[in-house]
């Protein structure tokens, strides 16, 4: 699904990833954890193409195709979500009519019809369950107002609409309380798909103990210093980020 | 990663779409203005003497006035004398009984608008007093109109059929004296239309006109007059495309409104004449007078206007209640873009007692274009219990375009309760980004953001209009982000 091949990335003249390896097969979920600083956020917002970040070296190949290639709205018309860790707010634009926009900006670029209104709204409604979604919000603007907690769910809601076959989750656990954090997880739990991937970005390991990952990262000055399994992310949480820092020099 | 300013750029060199010229024989009166120039428009409208008197009054009190410079605009000195004041088509010596006796030549012009007025006969009841350069050449609808006493035709018109009403009312909100542009009109003006709802009626439809700037070098004088007896009802359109030019052209119309006791008028514009170019070249002068008189009680007037055109706009459509328990309503949204420079707002003068105003005005910038929100709130002392509340938004696209605000208010009534709220933003990379990152194109999220932007004033349009002025925007800010 995703390779990720010697990667470096500047921002503003300054190396924040110096090579990142990582190999993403479908079904999986990998977790990356690691201190503030180590690089997490830019790695997600190099895989959406953000602007600002320059690739100095290496590939990241998505399906096998070179995904660097692509603009941001193709990435995601190809299939590449990205969970904001600070949803943005748009005022005065549904948040229905957004993810209908998206919906159907998607599969029109996937060569499918596009949803009318009413199967729209049916599968909405199937969706929102998952993340226990209110109706109300969704006569609200993108975003505008919500609780930390709603824009949580407002993000894994439109992942669940815009069905990703790889997900990128930056910090979805950062300013949720404990059933929002409950709540959330649940959903992309049932998200959890053998034709989906997901790369979940976390400062903490609590996240982990709601959707247990098949592999755990630690990323530590722009490089993966440390792989293993959820019991990585234990061990983690325990004795903190310094004795892998240490461990590694 | 693409460079967005670079690709902004290109995005937003869209030609514009209606630029081009009707090859029609105009009648024109050669350029320059002094009393023999009034005297010929007069005599070839064949107008009341009432009229000339009046136009020769204002042209003379008009020498006495200086341009005026205290509006956020630049451009250069107009030399009005190398203006003609007077064009009109050919046909207008014989004017046409029906569409099939117009000029052709015209109806394709409609055609190329996307207005045809064979399909407006049949469209949602819209009667169209199409005014083209400035002689009124086609009106349909008339009949049914007519069983309801309304009256609705070109201002040369009315001044033959009903020289009294026009007599009443024309210059009573804004005097021949007004301020230098509106006292030009007054001199020169060469048509508009004329409209008379009677005591009790509500008007069966909407009432629109196109207009439609055409003759090279010729000045555009229009002439609006509104009057809504008491207890009636009526709903305007004015809508505006221009042909391509490479000279500036002056248009400094004067639209005049006047409610009488628990009348309503609802007056809604979108204008959308020639900007000029990418580098600020052309593009239409827009120095237009706007007010209306609640002038009885429970009387309400609203303006509605979205402005995406023109090189210059200097506009405040104002309201002033006289009425007590009258209601004055101004919802704005200015575009300017490239090098378009907008300076519009509105006057709410209190005079009645429980008067109510609301402004809400939206100010989008883009390119090097610069938008000045103007409004004036004024209380008078007799005014007991008036209410303001005054909304302006400013939204930035780039890095090289400006808003600015200035809000006045003069209160003499302790009674009275003002609302004040201004907020400026940018539509963010961050907005964006999130547009972009959920598969939806760079294009439809700039027009999605911007329209989100205007929903409060498109939700005060009538709804083809609303259509049309969502459609606008998109066309004036394809990809309008740097």
């Amino acid at each position: 699904m995703l390779t990720i091949k010697n990667l470096h990335v500047e921002v503003d003249g300054k190396a924040i990833l110096k090579g990142i390896d990582l190999e993403v097969h479908a079904g999986e979920v990998h977790a990356i954890m690691g201190p503030n600083g180590s690089g997490k956020s830019t790695l997600s917002n190099v895989l959406a193409g953000r602007d600002g970040y320059t690739v100095t070296q290496g590939d990241v190949l998505y399906q096998g195709d070179n995904l660097l290639q692509y603009e941001p709205d193709e990435r995601a018309c190809r299939g590449v979500f990205l969970a904001f860790q600070y949803p943005v707010e748009i005022p005065g634009v549904n948040n229905v009519y957004f993810l209908k926009a998206a919906v159907n900006a998607i599969r029109q670029y996937q060569g499918k019809e596009e949803l009318d209104a009413m199967d729209f709204m049916a599968l909405m409604k199937q969706k929102m369950t998952l993340v226990k979604m209110d109706n109300t919000l969704l006569k609200r603007s993108v975003n505008e107002g919500f609780s930390g907690g709603e824009k949580k769910r407002n993000e894994i809601l439109q992942m669940a609409m815009l069905d990703p076959k790889l997900a990128i989750l930056d910090e979805t656990d950062s300013g949720l309380d404990i059933d929002a954090l409950r709540i959330v997880a649940e959903g992309v739990n049932q998200l959890r798909h053998s034709q989906r991937s997901i790369v979940m970005v976390t400062h903490y390991q609590r996240l982990l103990s709601y959707i247990v990952p098949d592999y755990v990262h630690v990323l530590s000055e722009g490089q993966i210093v440390k792989s293993g399994d959820k019991n990585l992310a234990l061990e983690l949480e325990e004795k903190g980020y310094g004795w892998i820092t240490e461990e590694v020099a | 990663m693409p460079d967005t300013a670079t690709e902004v750029a290109s995005l937003v060199d869209k030609d514009y779409e209606h630029g081009f010229v009707t090859d029609i024989e105009a009648d024109t009166v050669p350029p320059g203005l002094n009393e023999d120039v009034i005297r010929l428009i007069s005599q070839k409208k064949n107008e009341p003497d009432f009229m000339l008197e009046w136009r020769l009054k204002a042209y003379r009190h008009w020498l006495t006035l200086q341009p005026p410079h205290w509006a956020h605009i630049n451009f250069p000195e107009i030399d009005y004398q190398a203006i003609s004041y007077y064009s009109a088509p050919k046909s207008d010596k014989e004017r046409p009984k029906s569409l099939e006796e117009v000029d052709p030549k015209l109806l394709e012009t409609y055609e190329k608008l996307g207005i045809p007025l064979e399909e407006q006969k049949m469209l949602a009841g819209v009667a169209v007093d199409a005014v083209f350069d400035s002689v009124s050449v086609a009106t349909t609808f008339k009949d049914k109109l007519a069983k309801e006493g309304v009256i609705f035709c070109a201002f040369s018109e009315a001044l033959q059929t009903h020289p009294e009403l026009v007599k009443q009312y024309l210059g009573s909100v804004v005097p021949m004296t007004d301020n230098y542009f509106a006292t030009l009109n007054s001199a020169v003006f060469s048509d508009g239309s004329f409209v008379y709802i009677p005591k009790g009626v509500r008007c069966p439809m909407e009432l629109s006109t196109y207009f439609r700037i055409n003759a090279s070098h010729t000045g555009q004088f229009e002439r609006t007059l509104i009057v809504a007896e008491e207890g009636s009802y009526v709903s305007y359109l004015e809508g505006c495309t221009a042909p391509r030019r490479d000279e500036n052209q002056l248009h400094a119309a004067v639209v005049e409104l006047v409610a009488l006791d628990n009348a309503q008028i609802k007056y809604s514009t979108v204008q959308n004449w020639y900007p000029g170019d990418e580098n600020g070249q052309g593009g239409i002068y827009n120095f237009v007078t706007k007010r209306g008189d609640c002038r009885g009680h429970h009387a309400k007037i609203s303006w509605t206007q979205v402005e995406t055109g023109s090189a210059i706009t200097w506009k405040y459509p104002s309201c002033v209640l006289t009425g007590d328990h009258s209601v004055g309503e101004f919802y704005s949204v200015a575009l300017t873009h490239h090098h378009q420079q907008a300076d519009t707002g509105t006057k709410m003068v209190h005079l009645g007692k429980h008067t109510t105003s609301t402004i809400i005005s939206k100010g989008i910038s883009a390119g090097q274009g610069q938008n000045a929100y103007r409004g004036l709130v004024r209380i008078a002392k007799q005014a007991d219990n008036a209410r303001n509340y005054t909304q302006c938004d400013s939204l930035l696209m780039g890095s090289r375009c400006g808003a600015h605000t200035f809000p006045s208010v003069e209160v003499k009534n302790p009674t009275a309760t003002l609302e004040h709220e201004a907020s400026t933003s940018k539509i963010s990379d961050d907005q964006l980004f999130y547009c972009l990152q959920r598969g939806i194109s760079e294009e439809d999220a700039v027009s999605m953001i911007v329209n989100g932007f205007c929903k409060e004033i498109f939700k005060e349009l009538p709804m083809e209009f609303a259509v049309e002025a969502q459609k606008l925007l998109d066309m004036s800010l394809e990809g309008a982000v740097g």
